[in-house]
């Protein structure tokens, strides 16, 4: 039994697995039409107070990885690589 | 002339671009998106649709699918490639085309027939059209609007890259008539070596006098001339 315990406790070390959550919003300076009509619509119930909005994608991320900065790396090339456009979009990565 | 069409789950136009091509006299080949290899092609034509339900960003997902490398590795080498609408996205999500394309202004769906100004009529794909000839085109998209940065802007126009612009039924080109919100209300654009074209409006619709109008035809007859 114990034996057992130790085998499943360092399969686990070994996949240890990181969480990270990836922000994506449009560039300032794109247009962005869908977070301008909900914008209009909070100051249409009576938000008046708001000044700005802009609409966003969010993405959670586990990854079999121990090391942190490594796995942070692997998410910043998915970002680069297909999650993001970066021509009219910027992203935020962080570690939940 | 010999044309591939790739086929992507969710492609639907892909049988109107093949009846339009096969129309005109082309031999064309209907190529499924995991296919690892692309038939003899002079043309590969990128259809519209909802390609992968436009998860993601219209045309990410397909802009990574097996296929493309072929369709990169093709254009690279000089093959003519056509994007249409969904197409269009793609080939910018593949980095074929510079630029990309946001949601319409409007935040609508857009199916009705527009009027394109021809700009460049130099090319492959246009010789047939006179310059500033004024086409009745169908679009149908939710994302057609047209955005890029300015140095790529300040290249189409010096390069005269710009294919096609909204304009009115006289060709008067402004902001009243721009359907989407696309940047100088930029229809289609060209690759720098012009092997490329993406646009939005659908050639492939406006073929048959009977269900539309013939002006797309001549976007045909150019590629075989």
């Amino acid at each position: 039994m114990k034996l057992i315990l130790e085998r499943q406790f360092l399969s686990n070390l070994k996949k240890n697995k990181l969480k990270f959550s990836v922000t994506v919003t449009l560039k300032k300076d794109v247009l962005d039409p869908q977070g301008k009509v909900v914008q209009n619509t909070l100051v249409n119930m009576g938000m008046n107070n708001l000044r700005n909005i802009r609409q966003g994608k969010h993405f959670e991320i586990e990854i079999d990885e121990n090391d942190t900065e490594v796995a942070q790396k692997k998410i910043d090339e998915m970002c680069k690589k297909l999650l993001v456009n970066l021509i009219i979009e910027d992203y935020k990565i962080n570690k939940i | 002339m010999k044309s591939s069409v790739i086929v992507f789950p969710g492609s639907n136009c892909d049988r109107d671009i093949a009846v339009a091509l096969e129309k005109m006299q082309f031999e064309n080949k209907m190529v499924w998106h995991k296919d690892t290899s692309l038939p003899k092609s002079d043309l590969i034509v990128i259809p519209g649709g909802f390609s992968y339900g436009d998860y993601l960003r219209s045309g990410a997902i397909a802009g990574k699918s097996l296929i493309i490398n072929e369709v990169i590795k093709a254009a690279n080498s000089g093959c003519l490639i056509l994007g249409i609408c969904n197409g269009f996205q793609i080939l910018t999500e593949t980095g074929l085309l510079k630029g990309t394309l946001l949601r319409n202004k409007n935040l609508k769906f857009i199916n009705k027939d527009v009027n394109i100004k021809v700009i460049n009529n130099s090319t492959k794909f246009s010789n047939k059209y006179k310059k500033d000839e004024i086409l009745k085109i169908n679009i149908a998209h939710n994302e057609g609007n047209f955005f890029t940065d300015s140095n790529h802007l300040e290249e189409l126009k010096k390069e005269n890259l710009i294919a096609f612009q909204y304009c009115d039924e006289k060709g008067n080109i402004n902001e009243e008539v721009n359907p989407n919100g696309s940047l100088e209300n930029i229809a289609g654009i060209y690759n720098q070596k012009k092997n490329i074209l993406g646009m939005m409006p659908h050639p492939e619709r406006m073929v048959d006098e009977i269900i539309s109008n013939k002006d797309g035809i001549n976007l045909f007859s150019s590629l075989l001339n």
